[in-house]
């Protein structure tokens, strides 16, 4: 009887845990898969001519990536440059002040809606505020709308990576009659660097890969073009429309692109755990 | 006034002015710090705001009507967003369907079974699969899992699940790989990675004391999990569970390549449907006038179903993190 029940648990237990690790199995089958069909299909499109020559007209052989990949490049460069200073800011106030105020739990509380938030209504809010008012698309607009994403990965991880510099640091320095501005920059922030040079490396990951806020505020762009006041060919879109196009050099080079980004972030993520993990032993 | 005290007032005056000039510039750092802060909260604002403006001509016209309407008629000019939020509902509901067990099976075995060396590699490619773009996962659905799932996946749901009473008409009509089952699986594997960190986490608060205690009872694994770590991080599941949730909702690239972008209702899960961000996707580009303000309209009311699940995927995860601070 006792021998029973026990068996039955044994044998729960058992079923349990064999799919539990088959849930985790077909994880790790899925990216490998997800790999192995970007590798296949990606590494046929890769040659000198994607790097050097710009998206091909349609019906037209041949054609590169190359506007796509520096506008992509452009844009990703203007979402740092914008989302850097604020991130950081941002993150130093939640940091600094945010135990005592109202505003900084409420401003914690939106961030960390806005880094789920649907990235699509994000490209309407940029197409509403200043595609529409200066009547044309633009790499600035493109820029703006992944802004809005960069920005709340980056004050996250600000705040956090502060928050794990030892109190007794900041109170020496306090200690030492420094004022709060500059425990702020020179001691918390500097004693952080790296944890938060993780946050935009993860932030430019993020936003690297992203179509839906392009679509209607960078357009597209068929030529090469450095302007980011007009309409710019970026990876994304390029991928998004030449995936579904009915030629086979589009759809090559869509494999292609494809491969880039998807080793670009995957990269890009790697080379943000290296760096916070030597913050950790050093 | 006596010598000796103007000496030692002299050096006061000069620490008054530093500490004075210091307070000046603290009082600026805060107000500058603060109002950087301010932006991210304006930004949710304006979004807010300037989405109901566009979307005010389509609104006005139709009303909350506008919510159960099944017309989607351009060129007459009459909408309604029943199919796109019935699209939206239903292949989120399905990835969450294969998503939350799976999720647990990962995040169990991340926390419970797994020999501690492989515990990072393991975990890190979980989180790597979260960094993958929407856009690769729709290729992938479009170009490799649907004609699979034609050929192999819809034949076998038809012949099993098609056969019985009730739910037979889901499985029913033409197999084409694309359309809302398609959608919601290949939502199903975008978003278990979120779903499998937010648990792993949450697992790990569960403090030891109370793990080891069960085994010393002779608890095997499954019951320390089913009976001590699931009811203690109740609040923090339901939470990773209703950020997937609202992550599949807006999911706008994955979804457009395999969902067959149709603004029709049908019963069939293999039909083609549409969801707001895909009809977005797809229309924006050529819309004018009115037609752009439904659009509007659309993405307001996506921004606000998922304004709505998300916070409460993070009031649940507060109280979880409360939950950390009192019983450890």
């Amino acid at each position: 009887m006792d021998l029973k029940i026990y068996k039955r648990r044994q044998l729960a237990n058992r079923i349990g845990l064999t799919l539990s690790m088959s849930a985790m199995g077909l994880g790790l089958f899925v990216l490998l898969w997800i790999l192995f069909v970007l590798l296949s299909n990606g590494l046929a499109a890769l040659d000198w001519a994607m790097f050097t020559q710009s998206t091909p007209a349609p019906g037209s052989e041949g054609g590169g990536l190359a506007n796509a990949i520096v506008g992509s490049l452009m844009m990703v460069l203007g979402t740092a440059f914008v989302s850097t200073p604020i991130g950081i800011f941002a993150g130093v106030y939640l940091a600094e002040y945010g135990d005592q105020s109202k505003t900084a739990e409420l401003t914690r509380f939106v961030t960390d809606i806005m880094l789920s938030a649907p990235s699509i209504v994000l490209g309407l809010f940029v197409y509403a505020v200043l595609v529409a008012q200066v009547q044309h698309f633009s790499g600035w607009a493109g820029s703006l709308a992944l802004s809005l994403i960069a920005v709340p990965v980056v004050v996250r991880t600000t705040e956090n990576m502060l928050r794990l510099v030892p109190g007794s640091l900041r109170e020496a320095a306090f200690a030492l009659g420094a004022p709060r501005w500059k425990v702020a920059t020179f001691i918390t922030l500097r004693a952080a660097k790296s944890g938060v040079m993780t946050g935009l490396l993860l932030a430019l990951a993020r936003i690297s890969g992203e179509t839906a806020p392009l679509l209607f505020t960078a357009l597209n762009n068929q030529f090469f073009s450095t302007n980011m006041n007009a309409p710019m060919a970026n990876l994304p879109v390029v991928i998004f429309q030449f995936a579904m196009s009915p030629y086979d050099n589009w759809v090559r080079l869509a494999w292609g692109g494809a491969l880039l980004i998807t080793l670009t972030v995957l990269i890009l993520n790697i080379l943000a755990r290296v760096f916070f993990r030597e913050k950790a032993q050093g | 006034m006596d010598p000796i005290e103007q000496a030692s007032h002299a050096p006061d005056q000069n620490m008054l002015s530093v500490v004075k000039r210091q307070r000046i510039q603290d009082f600026f750092f805060h107000k500058i710090t603060l109002s950087f802060s301010l932006l991210v909260l304006f930004a949710l604002l304006g979004i807010i705001i300037s989405l109901l403006i566009n979307a005010w001509p389509a609104l006005a016209k139709f009303g909350f009507q506008f919510i159960w309407r099944v017309e989607w008629d351009i060129v007459n000019e009459e909408f309604g967003a029943a199919i796109a939020i019935f699209g939206t509902l239903v292949s989120a509901l399905i990835a969450l369907l294969i998503a939350v067990p799976l999720s647990f099976g990962i995040a169990l075995f991340l926390t419970e079974t797994c020999p501690t060396a492989l515990r990072r590699p393991l975990g890190t490619a979980i989180e790597l699969l979260a960094a993958v773009p929407s856009i690769i996962y729709g290729m992938f659905g479009l170009f490799i899992f649907a004609p699979l799932f034609a050929e192999y996946g819809q034949p076998a749901l038809q012949s099993t699940l098609g056969q019985m009473p009730l739910i037979g008409k889901l499985f029913g009509g033409a197999m084409n790989g694309v359309g809302i089952l398609a959608a919601g699986i290949v939502l199903a594997f975008m978003i278990v990675p979120f779903i499998a960190a937010v648990m792993r986490d949450v697992f790990e608060i569960v403090p030891p004391i109370l793990r080891e205690s069960a085994y010393g009872l002779g608890c095997t694994t499954w019951e320390v999990v089913r009976n001590i770590v699931l009811p203690y991080t109740q609040n923090g599941v339901i939470g990773g569970v209703m950020l997937g949730l609202g992550r599949a909702l807006g999911e706008t690239m994955a979804v457009t390549f395999v969902i067959g972008n149709s603004q029709r209702l049908s019963a069939s899960l293999f039909s083609p449907g549409t969801t707001i961000a895909s009809t977005l996707a797809n229309e924006f580009g050529e819309a004018a006038d009115f037609h752009l303000s439904t659009l509007f309209a659309l993405g307001f009311l996506l921004f606000v179903i998922t304004f709505i699940v998300l916070s409460a995927a993070k009031i649940m995860l507060i109280r979880a993190e409360k939950a950390k601070g009192t019983k450890t």
